[in-house]
């Protein structure tokens, strides 16, 4: 495999690996303040335990979020530093910020508010758990608005062979901004809804702490509702948008070859056959994409080919279409889990509201137990639409992936990377998953016992 | 001033805030199976710089992020020419930073055991690249003149190079056993007291040999002179008067001593790179300086604004957070490593 394929396996795989971390923790952050607001307000004991219980979960998954984001900061330019050069100027800043802004606040204050129980007041504590959310959705702001830029370049000019940044306020009112940081922002307050509901549901079908699971849920279905309903609205809004911005993203992502009639038909699944430029078989809804698009029963959508042709034309020679199936179908299922979510967390509202006893509907809690997945399928599937969507660009229409790679890196370096970050992530990732299984069964009231043999010396080996 | 030299100050006070603070708690980490006899000695060992370690590597991950906007082609060529040297880096700082959140969360020795070791592993290791990497961004490493690094992952390791990350280990211990004996008590305090006597002077030794071994490898005199300047010098002298202050028992000027010569020192190294932040062994000509490898003007002043109007409350905050947890850790206070 050449060096340019192996560092793009290696740039996904490092993103998702980091994005199945991050939105649960500006999730549970968000949900652990909301239960501290409510503990410091009525002084109730048990939102109390809650805090203790929810928050050990969210610091196992905060530690892992913690050590792949570095990665995520030094791979661009350890794997991309053409990219780096060429971006540095408008890409950097956002980046930095983010470090200065965000990291520094959360990793402060998170060591304030583990540390601090009885160290700091009632209130300095809650602020300090506040203080983590803000930083968390800030970091979310600003690495999005490093991302908008390669989706949607703006405030630049170029200048020496590189792009400049001319304008920092255009960056920051990025329109692909607005939509992506509300779609990411309440993906992962979902993230962390869903995460809590699940726990509960499973705790609430076994019937140990009633009391303290109900009340988690009660907080959670209220975050899952609005945050799952806007998710949506939100998705919609960005697909407009995409159909101007990116037309060839829009395109590929409804594996549409040729432009559609002046009604089109929204295709449900289809078999993509990329080679002859063909879908051989589709099941599709008559008039739903140009809903979709333009929220009118008609209107047309431009087709791969032809923006193919165009895009020959203005930026010469080359393949502008994205891997299709992957963006076809991670846009599908992204659809599908993110609407089952919201249909979830609606039916949850509806019960809570009514005052219906949540312990009498065991299947709708087993469905939510699994649905503890939803938000990470969501998650992963939307990022990779999102980035593969936009090949073969890094920098939409400034810039291609090809070129953008480190020059002087080998692709046996990078294997050698690749394979030594995954074989970490894996066994990272099971120590983490056995953990939080752990720490789910144990519930609340964990009773540490003094661990006899904690005085008894340990053999040194030296 | 213009801004390419300030954003250079800028990085150098990111770099210097980064050692003077991972530094301790780097050397913390490498002291573990040495000064920890006990689960528990361990337990307040790692409590003892709880609040803190991650705060603390946000200085790197800023410095980072600083490169990458204010030196986009410094951030390139060092990343990339670097390699597997930052790849080394990350996995010890992945190690480290899951191990202080995973171990104390299952009784088992075993497992217990292999955390501390990742620990022990995951602070040598960034201490030591660091060095290598500092002595040769000096040095100079073969650089072309489309700014790319040109040579392989042994280039990196001269044996010049792995003094100096042999030094900033040691140095690195020593200030970690001096922020022990001022932040435990009881019979870690005692052995943290002992352990900085003990390598106080290897780690000056070292020092010594570093400086004059720079004299021979990089042009660090011909640009400073035989007199140096007053920088190194109050280096050295406070390095020297470590010894005294331990001896008096006056650890908290002693951790501050050694605080200083980090400091001190990594000042020099700055000193010794300007105007280059990348010194080109093939052809001088082909070094990258705070001029050619800056972002445009305009990105600087956006950078400059932002970071003037945030670091003066990033500090406040990570003072006001080093003054809450000023108590010292003992065995009997609830721990949360």
């Amino acid at each position: 495999m050449d060096q340019l394929i192996l560092s793009r396996l290696q740039f996904g795989v490092t993103t998702v690996y980091h994005f199945l971390f991050v939105p649960l923790t500006i999730g549970l952050a968000f949900l652990l303040a909301v239960m501290e607001t409510i503990y410091v307000r009525t002084g109730n004991e048990t939102y109390r335990r809650m805090v203790q219980f929810w928050g050990k979960l969210f610091l196992i998954n905060f530690s892992v979020g913690v050590v792949t984001g570095i990665i995520q900061e030094f791979q661009f330019g350890m794997n991309w530093s053409n990219y780096s050069r060429f971006v540095g100027d408008v890409f950097g800043a956002p980046l930095a910020i983010e470090a200065l802004l965000a990291f520094f606040m959360e990793s402060t204050f998170l060591g304030v508010w583990l540390f601090g129980w009885d160290r700091v007041s009632k209130r300095v504590h809650l602020a300090s758990i506040w203080l983590v959310s803000i930083g968390t959705a800030m970091s979310a702001f600003w690495i999005l608005t490093a991302n908008s830029f390669m989706q949607e370049p703006v405030g630049y000019t170029i200048r020496n062979g590189h792009a400049e940044m001319s304008n920092f306020f255009a960056l920051l009112g990025n329109t692909q901004l607005w939509l992506e940081f509300p779609h990411v922002l309440m993906g992962a307050l979902a993230t962390g809804a869903f995460f809590v509901l699940g726990i509960s549901a499973y705790h609430l079908l076994r019937k140990n702490h009633v009391d303290l699971f109900k009340k988690s849920f009660h907080v959670a279905i209220t975050v899952a509702v609005i945050s799952s309903v806007l998710v949506v609205a939100v998705g919609h809004a960005q697909a407009q948008h995409l159909v101007k911005a990116q037309p060839m993203k829009m395109a590929a992502s409804e594996a549409l070859w040729n432009t559609s009639s002046e009604h089109a038909p929204w295709t449900l699944v289809a078999d993509i056959n990329t080679a002859q430029h063909k879908d051989p078989f589709e099941i599709q809804i008559p008039y739903m994409l140009s809903i979709l698009a333009y929220n009118s029963l008609s209107g047309k959508v431009e087709g791969m080919n032809q923006l193919q042709a165009a895009y020959v034309q203005q930026y010469g020679p080359g393949n502008y279409i994205p891997p299709v199936a992957v963006t076809f179908w991670s846009f599908r299922i992204m659809v599908v889990v993110g609407t089952l979510m919201m249909f979830l967390a609606l039916i949850g509202a509806y019960m809570v509201l009514r005052k219906k006893e949540l312990l009498g509907y065991r299947g709708y809690l087993k469905w939510m137990v699994w649905a503890i997945s939803f938000p990470f399928i969501g998650n992963t599937t939307g990022w990779l639409m999102t980035e593969i969507g936009r090949q073969p660009w890094i920098v939409f229409g400034l810039q291609k992936t090809a070129q953008g790679v480190s020059p002087t890196v080998s692709a046996g370096e990078v294997l050698i990377t690749l394979l030594g970050f995954i074989l970490v992530y894996t066994v990272m990732g099971i120590v983490d998953v056995y953990l939080m299984v752990k720490y789910v069964r144990l519930g609340p009231d964990e009773h540490v016992t003094d661990d006899p043999s904690a005085q008894e010396p340990i053999p040194s080996l030296f | 001033m213009n801004l390419d030299v300030l954003w250079f100050v800028l990085i150098a006070i990111l770099f210097i805030g980064y050692f003077f603070l991972e530094g301790f708690d780097f050397g913390v980490g490498m002291l573990l199976p040495f000064i920890g006899k006990n689960d528990t000695d361990r337990r307040v060992m790692i409590n003892s710089i709880g609040p803190f370690w991650d705060g603390n590597e946000v200085w790197l991950i800023t410095a980072g992020g600083a490169l990458f906007a204010a030196f986009p082609n410094w951030y390139a060529t060092l990343f990339s020419g670097f390699y597997l040297a930052l790849f080394l880096l990350l996995l010890a700082l992945i190690a480290r930073g899951v191990a202080f959140e995973f171990r104390g969360k299952e009784q088992n020795r075993t497992w217990r055991s292999v955390w501390d070791w990742l620990i022990v592993l995951g602070s040598v290791a960034p201490a030591f690249i660091w060095g290598v990497a500092l002595a040769d961004m000096l040095k100079g490493v073969p650089i072309n003149a489309s700014m790319n690094y040109v040579g392989t992952f042994f280039d990196l390791l001269s044996p010049y190079s792995v003094l100096v990350g042999a030094a900033v280990v040691l140095m690195f211990v020593l200030h970690g056993a001096l922020f022990l004996s001022l932040k435990t008590e009881g019979d870690v305090q005692e052995r943290a007291e002992k352990a900085a006597l003990r390598v106080g002077g290897p780690a000056t030794t070292l020092l010594v040999i570093v400086v004059i071994l720079s004299y021979f490898y990089t042009d660090i005199f011909r640009k400073m002179g035989i007199d140096p300047g007053p920088v190194p010098m109050i280096a050295g002298l406070a390095l020297l008067s470590v010894r005294y202050f331990i001896g008096t028992k006056r650890y908290g000027w002693a951790f501050a001593m050694t605080g200083l010569t980090i400091a001190l020192s990594t000042v020099t190294v700055f000193l010794g790179l300007f105007p280059r932040v990348m010194v080109s062994s093939l052809n001088p000509q082909w070094s990258l300086t705070v001029y050619n490898a800056a972002s445009n003007h305009y990105s600087l002043v956006v950078m400059s604004i932002v970071a003037i109007t945030l670091v003066p409350f990033v500090l406040a905050y990570q003072i006001w957070s080093y003054w809450t947890f000023r108590k010292r850790v003992s065995p009997t206070d609830h721990m949360d490593y």
